[in-house]
């Protein structure tokens, strides 16, 4: 209760606005008159960064995270108002505007000292490290799965706490009572001694004197009432009659429309633009050539390539225009690329083993492996991956009189908002980022270029430009999810005990820790060797993990199989020093009956993955049938540390599930001639509902740290999915996806291993 | 100029015939419930009845809506101030997350429970196989369907019916 990750920087009491705002800053030097400005109303009253109180009892929780379907806003709310005793029918949210005063520090804290204990008189300083380490990377990002358990523990429990202290301390002060001797239910105050009551509101005013806590006390587990329990989330109802506010949804007076593109082979840009057809057509403004824009320098930002851009009075015209230009482009010098040519190249880079870095190294591998009675090996490969999010790309944009106001949907506002402002080289005071709902995001809507095309566009021809890309362009000029070859080779002692596990892999980005195994193996040597290609990395749900939870998941179930044991008991009985980890298996595999027979034809599979701080075992159970997989049944048990929202980490899950499986049966970009072949939702396929398998996801709180919830349901499901395939063919899948021919001849050609 | 009935309502809209209907309900008459998904008909979010049947307006032409009646998420509802039951029971069943693909999930379902008050798993499955959520939300979709349709809301009608 009392480490330094249970404290804010709560140290000024401050009147904001004619005495009726009061608030509380989070660092030194009081930001809240600054702040108040862009958030509180004159009805409102803001305490703290992350919330304010409304005279008519309202509480608005401010939260410095977006939207993309997640739901983080309630569970951030639901955080704050248990820890503040507020009345939960009075809370809502809105997220935080994007100004660098609301850089999310408590993201900064937890990604930084992620679990790290730091004895109370270094406090300060790490704190003060914190704040300057957010401001510099302009942290507002939504992403790694770190809503909850980053700004949620630090950031909005810490404010909902101390500001119920502050409200007590007000009414022990108005009534002469001693601060112990009120209690606090649902946004009002009571003093049982005296029968005195009142709301929140009526001493919020007040509570501006009080000094604000130091160490505000949460609350323990058995005394939460909100968290943890089933709310409806807030923004649902917008979603189901066509209101919710989208940035393409925004109309501007006198706005055109646009739509954009650029060289198919990446590294190419525009040589020549015929443009004749295209002037010919109704309604086109103009043709625009807009230049490469590095990203200003500024941190995780990324270049935006050459554009060729079509201005239009609509959409549709913008569409017909660009499809109309001939435009030659510059080569690149990658135009012989291929995926194959691509994993060829990681297969010489791996063999050549130069450069290659180790992620861990443990006992004396080279004896191991001559010293044992079996040894393994075997080559996995993912393909590239695109987001595909259900809303493509678009911005809309207005700059004029040396200002831009920008509607944008994106993962990370303040850094947006920096690049736009770069690329029109303006002062970042000077653009406005209005952030809307998200129609998904999945890592893609974290790189700017969408943004930035359309605020060039807007400058170029003078008027308001909503620019919204086709879904081509979406798909070929994604960031994408890497291609990667990892390679491994096991050993098993005479018993059949695993002893020493060797992997070397192309590619490495994040987590670190996504190629490490949670078995005990006493010889291991992971490591990873460069192979730079030209298709450009992208974040993708999970990242590093959506790779290799596939590649050591499904090596484990080979080293199994070949053990001569169940590959859910090898599991288990290397999992002993790893309580959490073994209690997600087991329950997966009773959830699932995994002792169960299944017909001829049909498999299970099992995985397990630990990512973004949360356990995930899953349990798929398939019908393989003339070649084709249908995937029936999904188990999925999942340890959060403990489940803010319940209902909230189930869709995540769900979600999670769906799109890894997505991604394990269809996802394929094929690189040909240095450019994605695929181009739509017909030959990039989404999973649709008749193929959707039944998920039972279960919770178990085990009350370790808190962990992320959007991300770890997709790492687990690939391997899971192609254990149970083996299991009901003896087909073992090494390369994804699974619709790919050749497996599907090598299923069609299967006899049933289950025999 | 084409004259066609959308929401109840008479529009009449000058523009080129070909443009799809996706486009002008968005850009002309500012219902910007219906979405902007794939532009070829592959993904659903952009789906809207005609005459009390599902189409994909990002391929219909707006000529083919002229005197034809038009029904977008805005108009499912028959007032704005109550829900329809598959509304409630998308809220029931909390089924939107990033929630884009969603006016079109449920003008897929209203098509459905018209024709079908009792749907089988098939009968969803097929009525329903055009449209992607790439939140995966399809088992929440599928369940707040049953929800609804067994609502009063179907079971009179049904009985109107016959």
């Amino acid at each position: 209760m009392n480490k330094w990750t249970r404290r804010g920087l709560l140290t000024t009491g401050l009147v904001v606005g004619g005495g009726l705002a009061v608030g509380i800053a989070i660092r030194p030097g009081n930001r809240l008159p600054g702040l108040a400005k862009h958030v509180a109303s004159d009805h409102e009253t803001l305490l703290h960064t992350w919330v304010k109180l409304g005279t008519d009892d309202s509480i608005t929780v401010i939260v410095p995270h977006s939207e993309m379907g997640q739901g983080a806003g309630t569970a951030l709310a639901q955080m704050l108002a248990d820890e503040l005793d507020a009345d939960w029918s009075q809370v809502r949210f809105e997220e935080a505007p994007a100004i660098g005063d609301f850089a999310n520090h408590s993201m900064g804290r937890g990604m930084l000292l992620a679990g790290v204990e730091l004895p109370d008189m270094v406090v300060p300083s790490v704190q003060g490290l914190m704040i300057k380490t957010a401001q510099a990377l302009d942290l507002q990002i939504t992403g790694g799965s770190l809503s909850i358990r980053t700004t949620g523990e630090y950031g909005m429990r810490v404010a909902g706490a101390a500001v119920k202290q502050m409200l007590i301390e007000a009414a022990a002060i108005a009534w002469g009572v001693s601060p112990n001797s009120i209690e606090a239910r649902e946004s009002k105050l009571y003093h049982p001694a005296s029968g005195r009551s009142g709301t929140y509101a009526e001493f919020a005013t007040a509570a501006a004197d009080i000094e604000p806590p130091v160490t505000p006390v949460l609350k323990t587990p058995d005394e939460y009432s909100i968290m943890g329990t089933h709310v409806d989330r807030h923004d649902i109802p917008s979603k189901v009659d066509g209101t919710a506010q989208f940035a393409m949804d925004v109309q501007l007076p006198g706005m055109l429309y646009a739509t954009v593109r650029r060289a198919p082979t990446f590294g190419g840009g525009v040589d020549q633009i015929d443009d004749a057809a295209t002037q010919g057509i109704d309604g086109v403004r103009e043709v625009i050539r807009l230049p490469a824009v590095d990203g200003g320098g500024i941190v995780g930002a990324y270049s935006v390539p050459e554009t060729v851009a079509v201005v239009a009075k609509s959409y549709w015209a913008a569409k017909r225009g660009i499809d109309a230009l001939d435009i030659a482009w510059t080569k690149s010098g990658e135009e012989a690329r291929s995926s194959e040519t691509i994993f060829a190249q990681f297969a010489r880079d791996i063999a050549s083993g130069v450069d290659r870095q180790a992620d861990v190294q443990l006992g004396d591998l080279p004896s191991a492996m001559t010293n044992a009675a079996l040894t393994l090996e075997a080559e996995y490969q993912v393909p590239y991956l695109a987001h595909t999010c259900m809303e493509p790309l678009n911005a809309t944009a207005t700059v004029a009189d040396g200002k831009c106001e920008i509607w944008v949907g994106c993962q990370n506002p303040l850094g947006f908002r920096s690049e736009v402002a770069a690329a029109l080289g303006f002062e970042v005071e000077n653009v406005t980022l209005h952030n809307c709902m998200m129609g998904g995001g999945f890592g893609r809507k974290a790189v700017a270029d969408y943004a930035v095309q359309a605020a060039q566009l807007s400058a170029k021809v003078g008027k308001p430009v909503q620019l919204i890309w086709s879904r081509e362009e979406d798909i070929r000029q994604d960031r994408y999810r890497p291609a990667i070859t990892s390679q491994f080779k096991g050993a098993i002692d005479a018993e059949g005990n695993l002893i020493a596990w060797e992997n070397t892999y192309v590619d490495k980005h994040e987590p670190a820790e996504a190629p490490l195994i949670p078995y005990q193996v006493t010889h291991q040597d992971i490591g990873h060797v460069a192979s730079p290609t030209h298709v450009p990395f992208g974040a993708w749900r999970s990242v590093d993990h959506s790779q290799h939870g596939f590649f050591t998941e499904s090596f484990i179930d080979e080293i199994a199989h070949a053990a001569g044991v169940d590959p859910y008991v090898y599991r288990a009985e290397r999992l002993k020093d790893k309580p959490r980890h073994l209690a997600v298996l087991q329950k997966a595999a009773k959830a699932a009956n995994w002792d169960v027979p299944l017909a001829s034809g049909q498999g299970r599979g099992i995985a397990l993955q630990e990512s973004f701080g949360t356990l995930v075992a899953q349990v798929v159970e398939v019908s393989v049938a003339a070649g084709q997989t249908q995937v029936d049944r999904v188990v999925a048990v999942v340890d959060p540390g403990f489940a803010i929202s319940p209902d909230g980490l189930t869709a995540q899950i769900e979600s999670g599930i769906i799109y890894g499986l997505t991604a394990a049966l269809y996802g394929e970009i094929t690189i040909e001639e240095g450019a994605v072949k695929e181009s739509n939702f017909h030959d990039y396929k989404a999973l649709r509902m008749p193929e959707a398998p039944l998920i039972e996801t279960h919770i178990i709180n085990s009350h370790a740290t808190t962990g992320g919830a959007g991300e770890p349901g997709t790492p687990g499901i690939a391997p899971a999915l192609a254990n149970a395939v083996f299991d009901a063919t003896g087909v073992r899948v090494r390369r994804l996806p699974l619709n790919r021919p050749e497996i599907k001849l090598q299923l069609e050609d299967s006899r049933v291993a289950k025999a | 100029m084409i004259v066609m009935k959308v929401n109840g309502q008479e529009q009449r809209v000058e523009v080129d015939p070909s443009t799809p209907l996706l486009w002008v309900i968005r850009e002309q008459l500012g219902l910007i419930g219906t979405k902007f998904g794939c532009g070829i008909a592959q993904c659903g979010a952009c789906t809207v009845q005609l005459n009390g049947a599902s189409i994909r307006s990002c391929v219909t032409p707006v000529a083919a809506a002229e005197g034809q009646e038009i029904t977008t998420i805005e108009g499912l509802s028959a007032d704005t101030d109550t829900l329809h039951p598959l509304q409630a029971a998308w809220i029931q069943h909390q089924v939107p997350q990033c929630g884009y693909c969603q006016s079109g999930q449920l003008m897929s379902a209203a098509s459905l429970l018209a024709t079908n008050a009792n749907p089988s798993d098939d009968d969803i499955n097929a009525a329903m196989a055009g449209n992607i959520c790439r939140c995966g939300m399809y088992g929440r979709i599928k369940s707040a369907i049953k929800t609804a349709a067994s609502s009063d809301f179907y079971n009179a009608a049904e009985v109107t019916g016959e």
